[in-house]
C-alpha cells in the first residue's frame, strides 16, 4: 500500500509539474532572468503548493505516526551551515544553466526527451559522487 | 526589469503548484515521507533494506506523469536551449548541490517552506540567488 501511494504521488507531483509548465526548461531562466523580461510563473507555483503544503505539515506536526502506521519522518536539522548554504549555491548555478531541476528533469525524461537523459545521467554522476566523497571521508 | 505578460501563466502555475501540495501532502500525511526529489533520488544510491521500493515507485510515478497527461490533453514541447556539455556540467552541479544542501526545489522550496523551516529557506534563498546571478552572467554578461 505505502508504495502504491508513493507512486500515486509521484504521479501527482509529475502531472503538478507539467500543469504549472515547469517541466520545460525555458520556464525556469524566464523567473531567473530579473534583468530581462521576468516571467512570475514560478513564484505562483510555489505559493499553490506551499499554500497546501503548510496545511498538510501541520497536520503532520501532530502525529507521531503516518496514517499508513509508519513513523513520521521530518527533518530534524535546524543548522545553517556551511553545506547547506555551499551545496545550495552549487546546486542553483546548475539549476539556472539548465533550466532543470530533479523533478522537471525526471518527467521531462519520460517526455523522451534526448537533453533530459543526458541531464539526468550526469545528475546521478554527481549524486553518486556525493555518496563516494562521503564513503572516503567518514572512512 | 519588465514582466513577460507573454510567457506568464499565472493559472496554470497555480493550479499545477496545487498538485504538487497534493502530492506533497499525501506523501507526508500517509507514508511520514518528505517529498524531496533529490533526497528520494539520492536514497536509492545509498540503498537501505525496505527503503527502496516507495522511491522507485515515487520516481516512477514521476517519469510516467507524461503518459498520464495524454488522458486529458496533447504534451507541451519542451524547449531545451543548453546543448551537451552544458547539461553534463549543469546535471553535476545539481546532483553535488542537492546532495550536499540536503535538498532541492521541492523538498526545500516546497516542503521545508511549507513547514516554516529557517534552514530549508537559507537553502532556498541561497538557490535562487545563485540561479539569478547564473542567468544573469549567461544571459546577459555572456550573452547566450
Amino acid at each position: 500500500m505505502r508504495v502504491v501511494l508513493a507512486f500515486v504521488a509521484g504521479l501527482v507531483f509529475g502531472l503538478g509539474l507539467l500543469l504549472s509548465g515547469m517541466a520545460d526548461p525555458a520556464k525556469v531562466p524566464g523567473f531567473l532572468d530579473l534583468a530581462g523580461a521576468w516571467d512570475p510563473s514560478l513564484a505562483f507555483v510555489m505559493a499553490g503548493a506551499i499554500a497546501v503544503g503548510a496545511l498538510a505539515f501541520a497536520l503532520a506536526r501532530r502525529r507521531t505516526k503516518a496514517l499508513l502506521g509508519d513513523p513520521m519522518q521530518l527533518p530534524t536539522a535546524t543548522a545553517i551551515d556551511r553545506r547547506l548554504v555551499v551545496g545550495s549555491l552549487v546546486f542553483g548555478a546548475g539549476w539556472g544553466l539548465a533550466g532543470f531541476c530533479p523533478g522537471p528533469a525526471l518527467v521531462a525524461l519520460g517526455l523522451g526527451a534526448p537533453q533530459a537523459v543526458v541531464f539526468v545521467v550526469a545528475m546521478l554522476a554527481g549524486m553518486g559522487l556525493f555518496e563516494l566523497i562521503e564513503a572516503r571521508r567518514k572512512g | 526589469m519588465t514582466v513577460a505578460w507573454t510567457s506568464f501563466t499565472p493559472w496554470t502555475a497555480l493550479a499545477g503548484g496545487l498538485l504538487i501540495g497534493l502530492a506533497a501532502a499525501l506523501l507526508v500525511l500517509f507514508n511520514g515521507r518528505i517529498a524531496g526529489i533529490s533526497g528520494i533520488v539520492g536514497g536509492l544510491l545509498r540503498p537501505l533494506r525496505g527503503d527502496i521500493a516507495w522511491r522507485a515507485a515515487f520516481v516512477a510515478g514521476l517519469v510516467i506523469a507524461p503518459l498520464a497527461w495524454l488522458a486529458f490533453g496533447a504534451l507541451p514541447r519542451l524547449h531545451v536551449a543548453a546543448g551537451t556539455p552544458t547539461l553534463v556540467a549543469a546535471g553535476l552541479l545539481v546532483g553535488i548541490g542537492t546532495r550536499y544542501g540536503s535538498g532541492c526545489t521541492s523538498g526545500h522550496g516546497v516542503c521545508g517552506l511549507s513547514r516554516g523551516s529557517l534552514r530549508s529557506l537559507a537553502a532556498t534563498a541561497a538557490f535562487m540567488a545563485a540561479g539569478f546571478v547564473t542567468v544573469f552572467v549567461a544571459r546577459h554578461l555572456l550573452g547566450h
